[in-house]
């Protein structure tokens, strides 16, 4: 009886080990992570779903830390992750550092990104928009059209959010210096030109009722009307106005930046990873995106497809129309500038 | 050799064998604080001084020197926290005086109402205050439904905002140990007191006060030591103007990818405390402090 019971379950076992080898044959797995949310809802949808459905490869989808974790796995020789999703700057940074693998170009096709949108170790996955956003019950439609106008206060009184750290926040501060958007981070590059734009904001700063560390303070701080205006990421205003916010942005002036994907070195995936990054960036999936989020593509042609109304397009960063109004940030400055400009930026938050 | 000697000599092998055992019944909490606190501490001290090439140097320390905005955090960390301890003192030393005088029952049922904010996730009660105090916040709209000012006033996103949250996280640090002592405080001592003659306000203050000091001073320490490392409450309530120690050691990770950067900040903050808890100790007596030396 005892030996029959041993044979039944050695057989069983057999079974679903062959049946789990015959599953790894038909489709390959891999493994991604992304930040979790509604963001990462509308990516599951418009892009990992539809690339499981027209591969029969599996994608495992986890939440992680950012960069700090894939940090971990590589420096423990444990990389469990094929693919990460990251904002541009952290993957340069992480890049530089040597956590990522090179991206192979030949295999995922970027010719119709706009250069802004890819670099050597991440390709741009979504675009978003620091923009100035403000309340139309006090201002209506015509807020501040442009960053002049936002450090405005004779023209626009009211209080201000502004950002506490220091990604996003100099470029303001420049072009409402009047520098034309295309000198900015020329103008940057020193010290002295640092010094400039946080002048400008130690103007504003009696007006600057807050400094806003999280997206979701933005969103909280317009809606409950704690601040008249405030420096944002579009996605979180657009989605405290289908909240109810009084809120209203421009594009004009807006500093465009992307989310992306990026493979951690030693990924147990690696090649097939690089397939997956190339079958996601087609138009074909990008242009889906918007349907579950506002943000814009990195695929241009994903525009012309027929998928985005005009209507639609009008009101995603990555638009042609949208796109010529905005600067597209420097990962080179960032790269060279930051820690400087970031230790002279607390500097002025503390004083 | 004598008996006598004999005898001492058993004694003190006697005496060695009892240390031994108490030293081994000891043990295993002394490896405890061994893992995981001494071992941590110098690891910290042994990482503040490797630069980002991961080579021995004092970068770490010569940027806080170099960049003024890291000496303003300090004092603002220990700004916080002392303006917290002096305000929690405040409110709470009375309370406490208050709650040792009710019968045991009423006693109770005050220590629960201190209480029960403590067993509140201290996230939950930040965001509270946000929501209660802020320019549209229930408590500046009830006002001005009534007259009481006209402008909406700031009590967050600054200095005020972080003390009221703090204060009100800290309270039962607080009260409870000063409660303790003063609960343990016999009260024959009072009526002795003003049998000999001593009006209420001097009995309290020769005998009443100096006996619940212990509490006191137990209560000031946790409260301030634990202030020290606060995170949450500055960010939320303090506006982005807010910096605690705390707070920088997180943006140093994220700028410097160099635990060093960070690890420096701790050393600093630790050594810190270090010497005002030194000083504080020649004027007040530190054994008093932790409730002994009576």
């Amino acid at each position: 009886m005892k030996r029959k019971t041993a044979l039944t379950l050695a057989a069983s076992l057999l079974a679903t080990t062959a049946l789990a080898g015959a599953a790894q044959a038909e489709g390959k797995s891999l493994t991604i992570a992304s930040w979790g949310g509604s963001y990462q809802e509308a990516q599951s949808k418009a892009l990992f779903e539809p690339y499981e459905a027209n591969t029969g490869n599996t994608v495992k989808q986890e939440t992680y830390g950012g960069m700090s974790d894939v940090r971990l796995q590589v420096s423990s020789g444990q990389v469990t992750l094929d693919v990460v999703v990251s904002g541009s700057g952290s993957a340069a940074r992480a890049g530089e550092e040597g956590l990522l693998e090179p991206l192979d170009y030949d295999i995922i096709d970027v010719s119709k990104f706009p250069e802004a949108f890819y670099s050597e170790f991440c390709v741009g996955g979504d675009v978003f928009s620091v923009v100035p956003a403000w309340n139309t019950d006090k201002f209506g439609e015509d807020g501040p059209q442009n960053w002049a106008d936002f450090f405005d206060t004779e023209k626009f009184p009211g209080s201000r959010a502004y950002r506490g750290k220091v990604s996003g926040a100099l470029e303001p501060a420049m072009m409402a210096l009047g520098v034309a958007p295309a000198d900015v981070y020329a103008e940057l590059s020193s010290e002295e030109g640092i010094e400039r734009a946080l002048d400008k904001i130690r103007e504003l700063k009696p007006n600057i009722a807050v400094f806003w560390t999280s997206g979701a303070q933005q969103a909280q701080l317009m809606k409950d009307g704690e601040v008249d205006m405030s420096t944002g990421w579009n996605g979180r205003f657009d989605n405290a106005k289908a909240d109810g916010a009084k809120v209203s942005y421009t594009y004009n002036q807006g500093l465009l930046d992307y989310d992306c994907f990026a493979i951690p070195k030693g990924a147990p995936n690696k090649d097939l990873a690089m397939e997956f990054i190339a079958e996601i960036s087609k138009a074909d999936y990008q242009d889906d995106l918007p349907k579950f989020i506002t943000y814009g593509p990195t695929n241009a042609d994903a525009y012309d497809t027929g998928e985005i109304s005009a209507e639609v397009a009008a009101a995603l960063p990555s638009s042609a129309a949208n796109m010529a109004m905005q600067l597209p940030i420097s990962l080179e400055w960032y790269a060279e500038w930051e820690t400087i400009a970031a230790e002279m930026y607390q500097e002025m938050l503390t004083e | 050799m004598t008996s006598a000697h004999l005898h001492a000599a058993g004694l003190r092998r006697d005496e060695r064998m009892e240390r031994w055992r108490l030293f081994g019944l000891g043990s295993p909490a002394l490896l405890l604080v061994l893992v995981i606190l001494v071992i941590p501490v110098g690891w910290l001290f042994y990482v503040s001084f490797i630069g980002a090439d991961g080579n021995f140097s004092l970068e770490n320390y010569e940027r806080m020197i170099a960049r003024k905005s890291y000496s303003r955090i300090f004092i603002t960390t220990f700004q916080v926290s002392l303006l917290t301890t002096a305000l929690c003192i405040v409110i709470g030393y009375p309370l406490a005086y208050f709650m040792s005088q009710l019968p045991t029952k009423w006693a109770n049922l005050c220590l629960i109402t201190v209480l029960l904010p403590f067993w509140t996730s201290l996230l939950v009660r930040t965001y509270a205050w946000l929501v209660l105090l802020q320019k549209q916040g229930l408590v500046n709209q009830w006002a001005i439904s009534i007259g009481l000012w006209d402008e909406p006033l700031k009590f967050v996103h600054n200095m005020t905002g972080t003390l009221i949250g703090m204060v009100h996280i800290m309270l039962p640090f607080l009260i409870l140990p000063v409660y303790g002592a003063m609960r343990s405080i016999d009260r024959d001592y009072m009526k002795a007191a003003s049998n000999l003659g001593a009006s209420p306000r001097r009995a309290f203050w020769t005998v009443f006060f100096p006996l619940s000091t212990p509490g006191l001073f137990a209560g000031s320490l946790m409260v301030f030591v634990l202030c020290l490392g606060f995170f949450v409450t500055p960010a939320v309530l303090g506006g982005g103007r807010v910096i605690m120690v705390s707070m920088k050691i997180v943006s140093n990770i994220e700028l410097f990818v160099n635990w060093g950067a960070a690890s420096a900040l701790g050393v600093v903050l630790l050594v810190l405390t270090v010497i005002i808890l030194w000083i504080a100790s020649r004027f007040l007596k530190l054994e008093q402090m932790t409730g002994g030396g009576h």
